[in-house]
């Protein structure tokens, strides 16, 4: 890299993140089209989840709101996607923002509504409303706009003809998922970085402080609903058109408390984080069907193995690295360089490791972007969360 | 009229079970700060291996005995293993572990017991009593359930308020540094608590188990609506969590009868949101000054 252009990227954030998009878009056009099409499903579910999982980490991990219906907002934007295709026919590049926008208003409903409320409270009524607006769907008057229980299908999107015959649709689905996910990473990346984050993170941690010194935090609160909502929105009208169906089933709860344990395992607070977060949900259920399929069990056994997996791997890992996979990595990368320089003093002779090769994964990995985010700060979200007053958190 | 008396016997009788998933979960929430997701699952075990018990021949009793007991020592099992390396973490990470446990548990269950769900015999006729020529929406084992409830709810006041165990165990959620300085043996009480918190849990589990089936996702909704009760009541407060479940159960047996059953769990959203508007730390908080 020539002296301009790396001083041009210290210099401008904007700069920065722009280069980080386009090198992750043709990092992923290079994997999409060498994986098979049901690798290539996989990488859309992983990329519309990376938009939820995204849009989650700004309002819990920078926020401390803990919000347990994701999983409904993502529904109000497969059902909007949905609704419009098939009413309207809009193009896609038209039906994604109008998922997004009719989710963002849902947020700012939900966000007004919530921006009173604490730690378990919060996510009591957030548990409450994403096990209830899936129920919607089924509710009689509006079996006949929603589809009941089977929900609405949607037309598949087809590949442009330029791309010719043979282009598989998966392929296609991934390109647009991957597309939406670096878009939404690029904005929130933005956002996160500039004064809008920052006073989140300060009404995270100090509330009072931060309404001291002017920041206004209930509409701050609920602008960060809304951007996180319209996230979800995204997510859900991209999980429509990679599923080809917007239905109650695909929005249980377990999805919610997937999305709030993906943000918790990648690393609170951290972008790359959500990356992390989003392909443990895809790919470790996928790894431990394999495995127990392979191995010859018994029915029962067979089909619950990867959801016990999956259980162990919340656990482990939360017990392991509090500070999740993308907070493990840093420490990782900071012990591997103090050690290199520790060894580089120590013996400054031919032993001593070249400093490229061990300051790599700290320099390369994708948490560049986000290093605004102290670590202690996001590794304690929401201390006065529970309501008793802060006085009682000291125990044992 | 008829109607709404029997929809508000039908309300109490499940907001009784939801009253004891509430406790379950104050108790804990009072004790260790940490909002237990995994209760679901682990009443949803204790009830299978109640069902095991009355499957291999055993009496309902002896069934119900084997519940309470196996709740007991899961709790502790489960304070002791994965909530204790996280209770002075950050509050999201109980969370996770919690939820953790909640797949797992549900993954074990259908292991053992696989997935399809399986009936559970109640304990006394479920035929409504009859009342001056109509047929009442309560029937023997309704009244059983409320019993049930209402005598675990005078034992563990009785347990917390008149017992040395119980001022100890309240020393310990509500001044832990203090209680240990005047001995308590705090860790100790901590994991008390969880294993009575679920014992009540697996009390509810046995009690509600002939109307939803035993199944290892059956549970759900019992979490949820739990937790919805227990934050209406404020989650400090176990009387709170008494109130909150009756008035959820009566809130959820009116809509289900008057709206349709599809709108129950936006009608705990709505009592939910009622609720919180108006006191933000649920009914029965104490109104704490805001400390700057």
């Amino acid at each position: 890299m020539t002296a301009p252009v790396r001083s041009a990227l210290r210099r401008s954030t904007l700069t920065r993140h722009a280069a980080c998009a386009a090198l992750a878009l043709a990092a992923l056009y290079a994997l999409t089209t060498a994986a098979a099409p049901y690798r290539d499903l996989q990488i859309a579910q992983a990329a519309y989840l990376t938009c939820a999982v995204a849009g989650l980490t700004v309002l819990t991990g920078l926020g401390g709101q803990i919000s347990l219906g994701h999983g409904a907002f993502m529904a109000v934007g497969a059902y909007t996607a949905a609704l419009v295709i098939g009413h309207w026919g809009w193009p896609l590049a038209a039906v994604l923002p109008a998922a997004a926008g009719a989710t963002a208003a849902a947020g700012a409903v939900v966000g007004a509504v919530a921006a009173r409320l604490h730690g378990p409270y919060l996510a009591g009524a957030t548990l409450a409303f994403a096990v209830g607006l899936p129920g919607l769907a089924n509710y009689e008057p509006l079996t006949g706009v929603l589809g009941g229980q089977n929900g609405l299908t949607i037309v598949p999107p087809v590949p442009p003809a330029a791309l010719g015959e043979a282009f598989p649709l998966e392929r296609w689905q991934a390109w647009i998922c991957c597309l939406g996910a670096v878009v939404t990473l690029f904005l929130l990346a933005n956002l996160t970085r500039g004064r809008f984050g920052r006073t989140l993170r300060a009404s995270r941690d100090d509330e009072i402080a931060a309404a001291l010194s002017g920041v206004r935090v209930a509409r701050l609160r609920i602008a960060a609903t809304v951007v996180s909502a319209a996230c979800a929105g995204l997510a859900g009208g991209l999980l429509a058109v990679v599923a080809t169906l917007a239905a109650p089933g695909a929005f249980p709860l377990t999805l919610s408390l997937q999305l709030i344990a993906a943000i918790v395992i990648g690393g609170l607070g951290s972008l790359p984080g959500a990356v992390w977060g989003a392909l443990i949900l895809v790919y470790v259920p996928t790894w431990a069907a394999d495995l127990s399929s392979s191995s010859g069990l018994s029915h029962d056994i067979a089909s619950n193995l990867p959801l016990a997996i999956y259980g162990l791997v919340l656990i482990v890992v939360t017990l392991a690295f509090p500070r999740g996979v993308q907070g493990g990595l840093r420490d990782l990368g900071g012990a591997v360089r103090r050690r290199a320089r520790g060894r580089r003093d120590r013996a400054p002779g031919p032993r001593a490791p070249a400093p490229s090769d061990t300051s790599g994964p700290t320099t390369t990995h994708p948490g560049g972007a986000d290093e605004a985010t102290p670590d202690e700060a996001g590794a304690r979200p929401d201390d006065r969360g529970d309501a008793g007053g802060r006085g009682e958190r000291l125990r044992r | 009229m008829v109607r709404f008396l029997n929809l508000t016997l039908a309300g109490i009788t499940s907001g009784a079970v939801f009253a004891a998933v509430a406790l379950a979960l104050v108790l804990i929430w009072r004790s260790t700060r940490v909002v237990n997701f995994a209760q679901g699952g682990m009443l949803m075990f204790t009830t299978f291996l109640a069902w095991s018990v009355i499957d291999a021949g055993g009496s309902y009793w002896l069934a119900l005995g084997a519940a309470l007991a196996s709740g007991l020592v899961l709790g502790a099992v489960v304070e002791r293993v994965v909530v204790r390396p996280v209770e002075d973490k950050p509050p999201l990470n109980a969370v996770i572990v919690t939820l953790g446990l909640l797949v797992l548990l549900q993954a074990a269950a259908g292991m053992i017991w696989g997935d399809t769900p399986h009936s559970y015999p109640p304990a006394f006729t479920i035929r409504g009593l009859s009342a001056g020529g109509t047929r009442l929406l309560l029937s023997p084992f309704d009244l059983f359930v409320i019993g049930a409830v209402a005598a675990v709810m005078v034992l563990l006041t009785l347990l917390f308020v008149r017992t040395d165990l119980g001022l100890r165990l309240r020393a310990s959620a509500f001044a832990p540094e203090i209680a240990r300085l005047q001995g308590v043996r705090v860790g100790r009480m901590l994991t008390l608590g969880w294993a009575l918190a679920a014992l009540v849990g697996s009390l509810a589990g046995v009690l509600i188990a002939p109307s939803v089936f035993v199944g290892p996702a059956q549970f759900d909704a019992m979490l949820v609506f739990g937790f919805t009760a227990a934050v209406i009541g404020g989650l400090d407060s176990p009387a709170g969590a008494v109130t909150g479940g009756l008035l959820l159960g009566c809130a959820l047996s009116y809509v289900s009868g008057y709206l349709g059953s599809e709108l129950v769990a936006l009608g705990a959203l709505a009592a939910l949101i009622t609720v919180l508007m108006i006191r933000p730390n649920g009914l029965f908080a104490a109104s704490t000054g805001r400390r700057v």
